[in-house]
């Protein structure tokens, strides 16, 4: 390898100082060892999966093989840590613990995805042990919930995992549906299915691609947020708000499609497989990334159950498991999809299972606007679900329901139940106790960041520095559902 | 490009086949059989008590008022027979089942949680593995406040449990991150949330609420504008955490109806009485 002057310049400068610091007592071969060291400087990173060697055994311990005292027992071995002045007059060589460094990463991290504050214990650049600080943007949601109506209740969900925000509706309602007994329309189901899978693939977009941003990737990102800018503009013709929505409530959804909404979806299907084409064209076979991802963050398929995983982050283990599959709700149990299954439980399958996510996402989205009936959008029954504005217009009784909707709410019959979706971050879970009452009892929110961000001591352990910025990328963590 | 996937939609229609009867009689078969072979063992629910709330919704319209309501149902049996083989099986850890609810809800003795735990994850025709969901409950009114709920899920046989355990302030419940580690972070945050202590568990601590924060927030207790408020002092440079000060009094409507429109409605569900 050829250098320029200006690196043999900044080399024999680099030799100079490390002559200098070291006395002057460098061996010629010592020299060569630095130059090749520099010369050879690899445009990639190692692949930095398992610790290598030199890097594994960083200085844990002084050698104490030069024990002036041989009969008396050191300090630093009993006590460790820092020593006085006179211990280390009595025992200038005596062995001496080098404590783990402690490393703040975030509340402010670009790759933190969110408000996390991990307290990191390295050894060198290993990670010997982390500890997330979560709670940083808590909210109080379970407790506000328990002071408002079941209706009012619902938009707190948008805002728990602010990029999957209709999955998250439906889950409520589906609780809140399942304690009233009350059976949704068909349409209705088939509109759920379809934001549903709208969202999934919002989310997979935003999580994919932040991912390839914090291990170094930009390009993704800025086409990612063209097309998911496309489906935020669905979410905003059917419910007015491009995030928010409060769309999916309990009894059906707040209004009808608009029309020729199901065309645009169409054409936007169409043309969104050959995106994720283009996504994974960029990725798949990309050297860094294959890098940075492949063996990173292995879990196996009893670690996973073990851990409480679900969703991709179970898939990618190995464990088939899908709650659209096994316990269908909606109309999922009509539609024709596959479920993908990694082998080697690494961010690198993780990444896989997503991107073929979005692609069953397709078909589903495709079989939904082919197979949409015609029909009621939210229940008939008017002690849950509100009547139209224009019925209300006309329909004293309307008025008065509506009136009723609005201020008291609907009573929802004593009992409890734990019902869950298939997020696209995982499992979903809403335990709703009721008391009889127009308010939950209880409404505790099972979010699956929480359960991965409570592993990432366990994924994270011996790994680098820069694999714990994958870890964080691949649990698709989004502080809004790990705080609540 | 999809070396490392296998799309396996069948083999998820699989799992969805072997249902909750396999998975009882598996449970009869390897778990229990022993007691479920001796008469005496079918006894043992009887000392089993049973909650029933009322489901299913009647709205007054529903309802004429001068008809005649229909007699109460009587208390379901214990019909799961995953459930009975699970009570005949480890009589002395169960205090009550509810077989009303969407899935079955076992009430377990404090002392025995982790051994139930176990005993769920590990015998053969339950296979727990997953702890999905632990949660803390509130019922001030009780003797026991606290409920510690356990929802737990076999992948294998595509079933859900619920158990239950009660427990009074000042009391503690045994951690169970050795059996399921997930717990862990979920039973820090119920003692954040409630003030449940769990025995045993590595690492205790606040995870949700703010270093140095007061109180149990999702205790009924527990305001809903908290006691502090905290901003930034420009004269002190730091933050500093003041009483509360509301501008306008904390508005909480009580829009009750003076007509039922349920049955049993503002009535507490039974529970299963302590033997």
């Amino acid at each position: 390898m050829t250098s320029t002057p200006a690196a043999m310049a900044a080399l024999s400068m680099a030799s100079k100082a490390v002559i200098g610091g070291l006395r002057g007592n460098v061996s010629s071969s010592m020299m060569t060892t630095l130059r090749r060291g520099i010369s050879s400087l690899r445009v990639l990173p190692p692949p930095c999966g398992q610790p290598q060697g030199a890097l594994a055994s960083a200085p844990a311990a002084v050698s104490s093989a030069n024990n002036v005292f041989p009969n008396q027992p050191l300090f630093g071995v009993s006590f460790g840590g820092r020593r006085t002045y006179a211990e280390e007059a009595a025992h200038p060589l005596a062995e001496r613990k080098v404590k783990n460094f402690t490393l703040n990463f975030g509340p402010q991290h670009p790759a933190a995805h969110g408000v996390l504050r991990l307290v990191l214990e390295m050894n060198g650049e290993v990670v010997e042990r982390s500890d997330p600080h979560i709670g940083l943007l808590h909210r109080g949601t379970e407790k506000l919930c328990e002071y408002k109506t079941y209706m009012q209740a619902l938009p707190y969900f948008d805002r728990l995992d602010y990029v999957s925000m209709m999955v998250q509706e439906q889950g409520y309602s589906l609780a809140c549906e399942k304690l009233l007994g009350i059976e949704v329309p068909l349409r209705a189901q088939y509109i759920r299915v379809l934001f549903a899978e709208i969202t999934r693939c919002l989310n997979h977009l935003l999580a994919l691609t932040t991912h390839a941003l914090d291990v170094g990737a930009l390009t993704p990102m800025l086409w990612a947020f063209e097309e998911r800018e496309k489906m935020m503009e669905f979410y905003e013709r059917v419910s007015g708000a491009r995030m928010h929505a409060a769309y999916v409530r309990p009894g059906g959804v707040a209004q009808d499609l608009p029309l020729g909404l199901c065309e645009d979806i169409y054409l936007f299907a169409q043309q969104f497989a050959s995106r994720i084409d283009e996504l994974e064209e960029m990725l798949n076979g990309n050297r860094i990334w294959k890098q940075r991802l492949v063996q990173i963050g292995e879990v196996s398929a009893r670690d996973a159950m073990a851990y409480g995983f679900s969703g991709a982050m179970l898939r990618g283990s190995g464990v088939s498991w899908d709650i659209r599959k096994v316990k269908p709700y909606d109309v999922y149990d009509r539609m024709e999809f596959d479920v993908p299954v990694g082998t080697n439980g690494d961010c690198y399958d993780r990444y896989l299972i997503r991107m073929e996510e979005m692609r069953q996402s397709i078909r589903i989205i495709m079989q939904c606007l082919n197979q949409m009936p015609e029909g009621m959008i939210k229940t008939d029954d008017r002690k849950v679900t509100p009547p139209s504005r224009a019925q209300m217009k006309h329909s004293m009784e309307s008025l008065i329901h509506h009136f009723k909707l609005y201020t008291e709410g609907f009573n929802v019959p004593p009992g409890e139940t734990y019902t869950s979706v298939e997020a696209p971050k995982g499992e979903f879970g809403v335990y709703l106790v009721s008391d009889g009452t127009n308010r939950p009892y209880r409404c505790r929110i099972r979010a699956p960041g929480f359960v991965h961000l409570g592993a990432l001591d366990f994924m994270a352990k011996k790994h680098m520095l820069a694999d714990v910025v994958t870890i964080i990328g691949t649990q698709d963590i989004v502080f809004g559902e790990v705080d609540r | 490009m999809l070396s490392a996937l296998r799309c396996s939609s069948p083999i998820c229609r699989g799992i969805v086949a072997r249902t909750l009867t396999s998975l009882a009689s598996s449970v009869a078969l390897e778990g229990a059989a022993s007691s479920l072979t001796s008469p005496a063992a079918f006894q043992v629910p009887a000392k089993v008590s049973f909650s029933s709330p009322v489901r299913g919704f009647a709205s007054s319209a529903d309802a004429p008022k001068g008809e005649e309501e229909p007699p109460p149902p009587p208390p379901p049996a214990l019909s799961d027979p995953f459930v009975r083989s699970v009570v005949a099986s480890v009589p002395k850890w169960v205090e009550g089942v509810c077989l009303t609810s969407d899935v079955p809800i076992i009430y377990v003795k404090r002392e025995h949680i982790v051994d139930m735990a176990t005993y769920l994850r590990d015998s053969t025709g339950a296979q727990f593995r997953v702890l999905s969901d632990l949660c803390g409950v509130d019922y001030p009114s009780r003797e026991q406040r606290f409920e510690v709920v356990y929802n737990l899920m076999s992948v294998h046989y595509n079933t859900r449990l619920r158990l239950k355990v009660r427990c009074a302030e000042g009391e503690s419940v045994p951690s169970l991150h050795e059996v399921h580690p997930s717990a862990n972070w979920f039973e820090r945050e119920a003692w954040d949330m409630f003030g449940i202590m769990f025995e045993n568990h590595p690492d205790l601590r606040r995870i949700l609420t703010d270093y140095g924060f007061e109180g149990h927030p999702l205790r009924k207790d527990f305001p809903l504008t908290g006691y502090v408020e905290c901003r930034y002092d420009d004269t002190e440079k730091r933050v500093v955490q003041e009483p509360v000060e509301l501008a306008q009094e904390f508005r909480f409507f009580d829009f009750s109806n003076p007509w039922e429109t349920l049955k049993n409605e503002g009535k507490e569900v039974p529970l299963p009485t302590t033997k």
